[in-house]
């Protein structure tokens, strides 16, 4: 490589606002996240755990967007496939594998959830479902009433393509619209719905119904983590400076099965989840911080070392934490005593 | 003291808990400028503006949808559905998402929610304008479910439903807007959810009911006791869900005579758990089998006037069937 293209890979992350700290902290999440989904496969598989929902191929575009928001102040609505996502707003490993382990001091439901039904009110990450595209209205309530109290933050929030053909998300989106709410909706375009493929999903683009909600739609490669940085920083400074919301379509590809009650080569080609190996985002990312002359393969090292170590302790905390009490079943059904009989 | 119609109780019991709190707003459709199609939103938009009340898209499960958004951020929203009828596609916010923020989230997130939602027949308004929709919702822990019969009731219930920690949908009987009119006071009061209400006490048969029916019972318990000398024991329920059990099984054991009355249909209704409950409790301190006067299982009711007049409730089906139970 040139000294010339060198000074135009350097000039990239800086130029959509990223100090080299800030890219490289943005690589390690997105590598953790990676390591954590690859991990829960493997526990799964192994019967520590009964499931995992995998966001593998999906990481890029996650930590990227997150890094794009206010992590002090932005709610988020992250779906399912979202573990690097909540990660890189807070959410620990040994919070994520306490969830997986279904214990009760997991944050995020107390063990009552499946994993990746993410929630945390102290991270502002919004407690989820699984009846996909609820979260849709909900971050434009959230929007809503940041803007009645005169809040200068904005809510995110996230979703397959195969949900963008549920009501809530037309709904959702005409709301924010008339509204002009400072919401910002990613659509997570991993190009299948369990198994249902877009051609099978879709009968036009995502991105393109943002023009009948009257908000900006953009779609990036999700593969590109400075790009959806890029798209997802200014759609803040819209939603800040009072223009209302922005449509995301990030385009990626799901490497891994639907769940790990999924055979996906059930419905797809070997040679067509290879080929989209290919385009994985992680070497991308890696081959321009090396190229900028902010990562090496020793920092690699180290870092793969120390996330094995971070899950190890994770693992061993969750496994050993103890499970909710039986009859904890009955709590919290309201909040006055009546529920908590 | 006031008299007022039903629904100014309705909308006085808004306005005051939105000039108390900040945080309270209403949405749905039709509000604002109009007021509501049957106007219990009216002069709102003058007192508080278009941002706390907010004429919506024609789309239920994003007015439910977006309250539940604002509720788990800490507003305290009041969503209208302008008939029960078209809450339906609102329900998975509903059941799925409001009922169980609490639960989900182990007791982290809350969704302090009000929906509003007209009930019931004898407005010529057909199949789709008549429903009674509690018993969709009924039986979905996580939701509190009110009924109020009275403009009294629906005042202090609304004010509760507000300031509930959790969902609360609010039914309101569309006859009963502008037909019941009695004295409500002007002041700060609320009445508690999941609390039955003795309406009249009574040592021959016993009536369990709530919403529009109790004002059929009433009077067809009053011309009982002249005509025929029984005195009827009526219980509102008030609050549907929590029911209020020990109320229901202390009135039930007063008389031992047990009547349910609902307009919604008969199978799978509300009346169906108050008979079991009372059939658990104190089956054997029964004098007759439990007898309920319902709605028919048709689909809805239709609008052609003698078929309204078929499935409404009146004072006469009521008073028959309060008869025949005391002659058991």
């Amino acid at each position: 490589m040139n000294v010339r293209s060198v000074t135009e890979a350097t000039s990239r992350h800086k130029q959509v606002g990223l100090s080299d700290a800030e890219v490289v902290d943005m690589y390690k999440y997105i590598v953790l996240a990676r390591k954590y989904d690859e991990r829960n496969l493997l526990l799964q598989r192994a019967g520590k755990i009964n499931f995992h929902v995998s966001g593998i191929g999906q990481e890029v575009a996650q930590v990227a967007a997150a890094f794009a928001l206010d992590r002090e102040q932005d709610y988020y609505l992250p779906y399912y496939r979202d573990y690097g996502f909540v990660l890189s707003v807070g959410m620990t490993l040994r919070e994520l594998m306490l969830c997986a382990f279904a214990k009760a001091e997991d944050p995020n439901s107390g063990g009552r959830q499946m994993p990746g039904h993410f929630g945390s009110k102290k991270l502002r990450i919004v407690t989820g479902s699984s009846p996909v595209t609820t979260q849709v209205p909900h971050a434009v309530g959230v929007a809503l009433a940041a803007k009645m109290k005169k809040q200068k933050l904005v809510s995110f929030v996230t979703f397959g393509e195969g949900s963008s053909n549920q009501g809530d998300f037309h709904e959702g989106l005409n709301f924010a619209g008339v509204q002009k709410l400072p919401v910002i909706v990613m659509c997570e375009n991993n190009q299948y719905a369990i198994s249902v493929p877009v051609s099978k999903q879709l009968g036009g683009r995502v991105v393109d119904r943002a023009l009948g909600y009257g908000m900006p739609g953009v779609r990036v490669d999700g593969n590109d983590a400075l790009e959806v940085y890029r798209v997802v920083k200014e759609a803040r400074e819209r939603a800040i400076a009072g223009e209302g919301p922005t449509l995301i379509e990030a385009m990626m590809y799901r490497l891994s099965p639907h769940s790990t009650s999924d055979n996906d080569l059930a419905y797809r080609t070997k040679e067509e989840v290879n080929e989209n190996w290919a385009k994985d985002g992680i070497p991308k990312l890696k081959s321009y911080l090396m190229e900028c002359g902010l990562w090496d393969e020793e920092q690699e090292e180290a870092l793969v070392k120390e996330i094995q170590k971070q899950l190890k302790d994770a693992i061993d905390y969750a496994d050993a934490a103890p499970f909710p009490k039986p009859e904890d079943t009955l709590l919290h059904v309201y909040g006055d005593s009546r529920g908590d009989q | 003291m006031p008299v007022m119609e039903y629904i100014d109780a309705i909308r006085l019991a808004m306005q005051e808990e939105m000039q108390r709190d900040d945080n309270v707003f209403v949405m749905g459709e039709d509000v604002g400028v109009k007021g509501g199609v049957f106007t219990t939103t009216k002069g709102l938009i003058e007192h508080f503006g278009e941002e706390r009340v907010i004429d919506t898209p024609l789309a239920e499960s994003a007015i439910a949808g977006v309250a539940i958004g604002a509720a788990m951020y800490g507003m305290k929203p009041i969503a209208e559905m302008q008939y029960s009828d078209f809450m339906l596609p609102a329900t998975n916010q509903i059941i799925s998402e409001a009922a169980k923020i609490r639960y989900r989230s182990n007791n982290d997130w809350t969704c302090p929610l009000v929906v509003r939602a007209p009930i019931g027949g004898g407005i010529f308004g057909g199949l789709y304008h008549s429903q009674c929709a509690e018993s969709i919702f009924f039986g979905t822990p996580g939701l509190k479910i009110i009924a109020p019969y009275s403009a009294y009731d629906a005042k202090g219930l609304l004010k509760a439903a507000v300031r509930d920690p959790d969902p609360v949908l609010f039914f309101e009987n569309k006859k009963c807007y502008k037909l019941i009119k009695e004295d409500v006071p002007e002041d700060d009061y609320i009445v508690p959810i999941g609390k039955a209400n003795l309406l009249r006490e009574g040592e021959d048969i016993t009536v369990i009911s709530y919403s529009l029916p109790l004002h059929f019972i009433m009077q067809a318990a009053e011309e009982l006791e002249k005509e025929q000398g029984v005195t009827a024991h009526v219980l509102d329920l008030r609050t549907l869900q929590p029911l209020d059990r020990e109320a229901i099984i202390a009135a039930a054991r007063k008389t031992g005579k047990v009547l349910i009355v609902h307009e919604d249909n008969k199978t799978g209704g509300v009346g169906a758990e108050v008979s079991a409950i009372i059939s658990e409790e104190c089956l054997f301190e029964l004098d007759a089998p439990i007898n309920r006067l319902c709605g028919p299982d048709v689909p809805a009711m239709p609008i052609s006037p003698p078929m309204e007049k078929f499935f409404m409730l009146n004072k006469d089906k009521v008073k028959e069937a309060m008869l025949q139970l005391a002659l058991y």
